[in-house]
């Protein structure tokens, strides 16, 4: 390394001619190079602009609050704007699918999909407590998966149980279905024949002379609500007996027990909680999630107990 | 850089910039640096302008990142988000063409193509055109101000501004349809990040261009430091030959000192120094402001010419080669030092790069299957007794026209198949649908099964496009049923 000592001053580099500040590390030391001056420049350009930045927008702490800037900016506004320009962005799309009857819905694919998404958003806010966040229930809690229903799986009649639920005693338009508690009614003995009848028609189970003897008193007592053959009916709310989908289980201790209880689930209304447009999408989500039947014929609905909103 | 006399201003902590004022010079590498600046500016210029036809469902534009739907043309190419790896081996392989180039010619990016250097020379032939050349320029700046020295300011100012203005205008035309994006933009109507971009890319041009210049090379882009670090005795450098050139002979007559002063072929003109449009003295050797564009060479050929010299006093010349001259050697031919060992893997690496990525651009398929099984539920208990799994199936249709897909489930006795659309019939096992161009089209597909089965079966998806002889893309996937089913019926 070129040294050069002068007389009376700091030693300095010779192949640049700049001097040395003094600070030696390992053999290397530093030059006294002075800072290029549009680096200054830069620098007091950021000062500047650090200065006009809290005077427009919050930065001061204050005691109580921060100094609130010119500007009059603040996050929770920034976020109130955004979520109204959100709102006003979606307002048409509700507006659509309210002013659409329900069962008009799958035949505009744009506002069907919107629905679809947007039940999907409400019901992961009002309906997972009870079906699941994949709606696919548990004991005593319906799978909305499948394509079993109590009460219908085509739009309308989802929309109409939304909107009224189901064994509310404070609403007149509500869905109800009353299965008695046969304990007492039947002796043991009998009940346990009607179970396996129950599990006879449902394919669990050969016939016998117990199921035999069930099937006379499933005849007397059940087919009123389930029907000759157990295949239940959509206009009292009574199950399917025959199918593989059982809401609170289809084994011998558990058709005991709903048989000599009853069973009284109640899935509350939400016609006066949500607006008609949440429940259509709400439906609509059900709808999609695979077991979505139909809309039926006209007359079909009209024989049916079910009142048109 | 410093000058000597900085010792004597010490209390001084910042420099203020030392004008450099290049004299203009003509010279073949002169003529190579136009016609750079020419084509690159081309470049740069037109080519947002360029049509390309891609049938009515995508853009005309030849080149065009269109952000806003995520979808990257260039010429025939089109790239999708998801294979942006080309992109990325786009940049590896400028990053392996750096190292080629570099260790090849050695800083030829600094000295000829890149846009500070392409955009500096520009600016300052605007201003020889306004303010004259070299002297001029001085006397002009020395000048106090006046009327006059304010208007050619202002002129030349304006002119600057003009350039910058289109620079950063050019920028905005590739993200959007250039013609449309050009009449809003001047209608006003062209959205904000478009005016705040141009304003951007117009001051960076203005101040980089017109004032910063050399001093963005040394003090403000790291590639000159790294370049150092990847030169070596091979690489061609702007070399000033001091064996040759020394002692310098500035106001000797040679003719008047018979041989008995040793003198070299130096004359000490300074033209070398005038010319650099970075304001160094090359004849001190290889520094950090070199951006090696020869011009130095052009104006001291002129001058060896003019004194009757052998050209190349300033000369490209390896380490190496410096060493061998000194001795009074013979240097590498130039394709020799330029075809060795070093560049040619990286002429390899980088051209096998761009070959594979070639290669895998003419086999990629246009249309993609994506299966998602859903978790939640897994499996659906149906009312007949059978299980149903639900997948998210999502087919993207990467090319400029609709088309017609059919889903084929394969390998999955019993199994049927249908979606929210379409009716579940027994035994049908594919599903049709029509995708929009350029899109993805996300269905829900419902897979059912008989109970009886195992817990795990594994079976085909596969996404077939009816028109053309495209082969389809096939995921694997799972069906799942509930723990025990694969046992006989259980009897109580």
């Amino acid at each position: 390394m070129a040294k050069n000592v002068k007389d009376n001053g700091p030693r300095v580099d010779e192949p640049t001619g700049t001097e040395f500040v003094g600070h030696e590390w390992d053999g290397i030391e530093e030059l006294n190079t002075p800072l290029p001056r549009w680096w200054l420049l830069t620098f007091y350009a950021t000062i500047i602009w650090a200065i006009g930045y809290t005077i427009m927008f919050p930065a001061w702490p204050m005691i109580s609050a921060a100094t609130a800037g010119v500007t009059g900016w603040t996050s929770r506004g920034q976020l109130e704007a955004e979520m109204k320009a959100q709102t006003a962005k979606r307002a048409p799309v509700l507006a659509a699918i309210s002013a659409t009857p329900i069962e008009a819905l799958p035949a505009q694919p744009q506002l069907m999909s919107a629905a679809v998404e947007g039940g999907k958003a409400a019901f992961k806010v009002n309906c997972v407590q009870c079906h699941g966040s994949g709606a696919a229930g548990s004991k005593g809690y319906p799978n909305l998966n499948d394509d079993d229903w109590l009460w219908g799986g085509d739009m309308k009649s989802l929309e109409y149980t939304i909107t009224h639920g189901i064994r509310n005693p404070d609403h007149a338009e509500t869905r109800v279905s009353q299965m008695p508690a046969f304990d007492g009614v039947l002796s043991p003995a009998e009940i346990s024949a009607v179970v396996a009848h129950v599990r006879t028609i449902s394919g669990q189970r050969k016939g016998d002379a117990l199921s035999q003897q069930g099937a006379a008193l499933f005849a007397t007592n059940c087919a009123v609500c389930h029907g000759p053959e157990g295949k239940g009916g959509r206009a009292v709310g009574a199950p399917n007996l025959t199918d593989g989908i059982w809401l609170y289980g289809g084994d011998a201790d558990t058709i005991t027990e709903t048989i000599k209880k009853s069973r009284q689930g109640v899935m509350p209304r939400w016609g006066h909680k949500l607006d008609t447009a949440t429940i259509k999408m709400l439906a609509a989500y059900v709808h999609s999630l695979g077991g979505g039947e139909a809309t039926p014929a006209p007359q079909e609905v009209a024989v049916s107990n079910v009142q048109p909103k | 850089m410093s000058s000597p006399s900085s010792a004597d201003n010490s209390t001084s902590l910042y420099e203020k910039r030392k004008a450099v004022y290049p004299k203009a010079v003509d010279g073949p590498f002169r003529r190579l640096k136009w016609g750079i600046m020419i084509v690159a500016l081309a470049i740069y210029y037109i080519t947002p302008w360029l049509r390309w036809d891609r049938g009515p469902y995508a853009p005309d534009q030849a080149v065009l990142v269109d952000l806003a739907h995520r979808r990257f043309y260039m010429f025939a190419i089109e790239i999708w988000p998801h294979e942006f790896y080309y992109v990325a081996g786009l940049l590896v392989m400028a990053g392996i063409g750096l190292f080629l180039v570099t260790s090849a010619v050695g800083r030829a990016w600094c000295g000829y193509a890149c846009p500070q250097t392409v955009w500096t020379d520009l600016y300052q032939h605007v201003e020889r055109w306004i303010d004259g050349d070299r002297n001029a320029q001085l006397r002009l700046d020395r000048a106090p101000w006046g009327p006059a020295k304010i208007v050619r300011r202002l002129f030349k100012w304006s002119v600057w501004l003009l350039i910058a203005v289109s620079t950063g205008g050019a920028w905005i035309f590739y993200f959007a349809d250039a013609p449309t994006l050009a009449q809003d933009f001047v209608t006003g109507n062209a959205a904000p990040v478009a005016y705040s971009t141009v304003f951007v890319l117009t001051m960076t041009t203005f101040i980089f261009g017109g004032f910063m210049r050399e001093q963005v090379c040394i003090y403000m882009c790291p590639w000159p430091r790294i370049q150092t670090a990847m030169l070596d005795e091979k690489s061609l450098l702007v070399t000033y030959k001091y064996w040759r050139g020394e002692p310098r002979t500035h106001g000797i007559k040679k003719s008047a000192d018979d041989g008995a002063l040793k003198t070299g072929d130096c004359i000490d003109c300074l033209q070398c120094v005038s010319v650099c449009p970075t304001g160094i003295d090359i004849r001190e050797g290889p520094q950090i402001g070199c951006i090696t564009c020869a011009l130095c060479i052009d104006a001291c050929d002129k001058v060896m010419a003019q004194i009757g010299k052998p050209r190349g006093l300033i000369d490209y010349c390896t380490l190496d080669d410096a060493e061998i001259e000194k001795k009074g050697g013979q240097g590498t031919p130039l394709l020799k030092t330029i075809f060795r060992p070093r560049t040619l893997i990286y002429l390899g690496l980088w051209s096998s790069i761009g070959f594979a990525m070639l290669f895998s651009l003419g086999a990629r398929t246009r249309l993609d299957l994506n299966v998602q099984h859903d978790r939640n539920p897994v499996y659906v208990q149906l009312s007949d007794g059978s299980i149903r799994n639900n997948y998210t199936v999502k087919v993207r249709n990467m090319e400029a026209r609709p088309r017609d897909v059919e889903l084929i489930v394969a390998g999955l006795p019993g199994a049927v198949v249908w979606t929210a659309d379409t009716d579940r019939v027994e035994g049908r096992t594919t599903v049709d649908l029509r995708v929009a161009p350029d899109s993805i089209r996300k269905v829900r597909l419902f897979v059912a099964a008989p109970a009886k089965g195992a817990e795990r079966s594994d079976f085909s998806i596969t996404a077939k496009a009816k028109s053309g002889n495209e082969k389809g893309d096939t995921d694997e996937v799972v069906f799942e049923r509930p723990e025990g089913s694969t046992g006989e019926g259980d009897e109580e």
